[in-house]
């Protein structure tokens, strides 16, 4: 029994340990940043990689989407005789939940284990520790653009995602559904607010920031050749996906809770 | 005490890893301009000892000083300009894969000091030059290069900002005989022409007699014998005779059987 609960405690020891690790690691970065040199050379590059590289795979999966969400809630629906209400929740669930749970997901899984497996194999093969011996601090260099692209780029990213799956659920209703293109554009922009389109935005910034800092931190720490950088890679995407989960339902609470 | 105090003093160097004791008290002195190569067998600390005496790791006690300056605990800003003062050719190259060689070669110009591009650039061609390579492997990434050309971009990166002090992490590992040959022979030329101090690692005996002034023997954590590279073969140290004459019996072989 004791052994049992020693265990249970030493895992909730070692999580603790990693949480103030991360923390330590991105408070270091930006810390190391304040002070020129700057990079904004490898910011660009950052936020092409996560932002313009990122538009076709988040704008499918926005486009699906939105049209399946359409779809069900039409199913759903018309049981009560509510179709009218489609467009509504099809903008108010792709603005506020959807598109940038989704982007952070997607990007997760398409630059954060990138970000991992540079990070990783340039840690292996001694490219970290030759940074800092040509008189360039790594984290500045490497880890700073990265977290400072994601927390930028990803708001910009959610938007794009946002106006795909809007239409995505607008072609299946009109097309598909029958709705009057007028009335069902009409429903979409009158119950809209201002707030849920920013709570998705803010929320977009947290969820790409995780993601940067989960790729950079896992990879800046992997150890021992081609295996530690697979693990760095796997663990940055799993990571980042839990938290995005996590941090999503956290931030709804703290944007719209009562 | 008269006369200025050596390039790199080493005293009493402690680092462990967990349980594993690594480094146990290392003594060393090299003095401005000398080439000090440490031998030793694999997993001895040599590595280690160098990544100590750069920054890279954190001793756990001891001291290290350069030019008299004690760099054991020395906050970021003094560790970085410290950093101007050395230079590494790592084992692997550790060339960054993402950029051509002529900016590998500039790097430190660029990011570290902030030169302008197109003169950095001069320069990078003239050291690419210097090792031996012509104006067109510039232009490649380091990838498209073998493992001999490698070392040698590495070897221009490394003396490209004029260090005081260049480290060697086994040059010569990895390299077929001539090659070694070629790289020991611009380790020899370049450090001089720069007049920097060298301290080397290996357990390459043909490239520590060729480049070292001084050779010292690194042994379960611990200098066991430092001289004049002239004295290796004369010592009566049964360590580097063993070492030296590649023997498997002798004093290391039982430490290897006992591991």
């Amino acid at each position: 029994m004791i052994g049992f609960l020693a265990s249970i405690g030493a895992i909730f020891i070692a999580f603790l340990a990693a949480t103030g690790r991360i923390f330590l690691f991105a408070a270091r970065a930006i810390a190391a940043g304040i002070a020129p040199p700057y990079y904004p050379r490898l910011l660009l590059r950052q936020i092409l990689h996560i932002g313009y590289y990122s538009l076709p795979v988040v704008g499918l999966t926005a486009v699906f989407t939105g049209m399946v969400l359409a779809l069900q809630s039409y199913t759903g629906f018309s049981r009560f005789n509510a179709e009218s209400a489609i467009a509504t929740v099809v903008v108010l669930s792709v603005t506020r939940e959807l598109g940038p749970v989704i982007a952070g997901l997607m990007v997760a899984g398409r630059v954060g284990a990138a970000m991992a497996a540079e990070i990783g194999t340039m840690r292996v093969t001694d490219q970290i520790d030759a940074l800092t011996t040509l008189s360039t601090d790594p984290l500045r260099y490497l880890v700073l653009p990265r977290l400072v692209a994601g927390l930028i780029t990803l708001p910009a990213l959610v938007l794009v995602a946002d106006i795909i799956g809007v239409f995505g659920g607008y072609l299946v209703s009109t097309y598909k559904l029958g709705f009057n293109i007028q009335s069902y554009l009409r429903s979409t922009t009158d119950h809209l607010e201002a707030m849920d389109v920013i709570s998705g935005l803010i929320k977009a910034g947290v969820f790409g920031f995780i993601v940067a800092l989960m790729g950079c931190y896992h990879g800046y720490n992997s150890r021992g050749g081609a295996e530690g950088v697979g693990q760095a890679t796997t663990y940055a995407v799993v990571s980042a996906s839990i938290l995005i989960l996590v941090s999503d339902y956290l931030l709804t609470a703290a944007l719209f809770g009562k | 005490m008269s006369g200025p105090p050596p390039k790199i003093a080493v005293r009493g160097l402690f680092k462990a890893f967990g349980e594993k004791r690594v480094l146990e008290g290392v003594d060393i002195d090299c003095a401005a301009g000398e080439s000090l190569v440490v031998i030793g067998g694999s997993g001895t600390g040599k590595s280690v000892l160098v990544k100590c005496i750069l920054g890279l790791l954190q001793p756990d006690s001891g001291s290290i000083r350069i030019d008299g300056m004690e760099t054991v605990g020395i906050g970021r800003s003094q560790r970085e300009a410290l950093m101007r003062k050395f230079g590494m050719l790592f084992q692997g190259g550790a060339l960054f894969d993402s950029l051509r060689v002529w900016e590998n070669v500039a790097f430190s110009l660029i990011q570290g000091r902030g030169m302008e591009r197109g003169k950095a650039r001069e320069i990078a061609f003239e050291k690419l030059a210097a090792v031996g390579l012509g104006a067109e492997v510039g232009q490649l990434r380091p990838a498209e290069l073998s493992g001999g050309m490698q070392k040698r971009v590495a070897l221009a990166r490394a003396i490209a900002a004029q260090p005081e002090i260049i480290f060697f992490d086994e040059p010569t590992t990895g390299l077929d005989p001539i090659m070694a040959d070629v790289i020991n022979d611009l380790i020899v030329k370049c450090v001089r022409e720069v007049g920097a101090t060298a301290v080397s690692i290996t357990h390459d005996m043909v490239s520590a007699r060729k480049i070292a002034d001084t050779i010292a023997m690194l042994h379960k954590g611990r200098i066991v014998w430092h001289g004049p590279a002239a004295e290796i073969d004369g010592t009566d140290n049964a360590f580097v005779d063993q070492f030296v004459h590649g023997r498997a019996e002798g004093p290391i072989q039982m430490e290897v059987r006992a591991a």
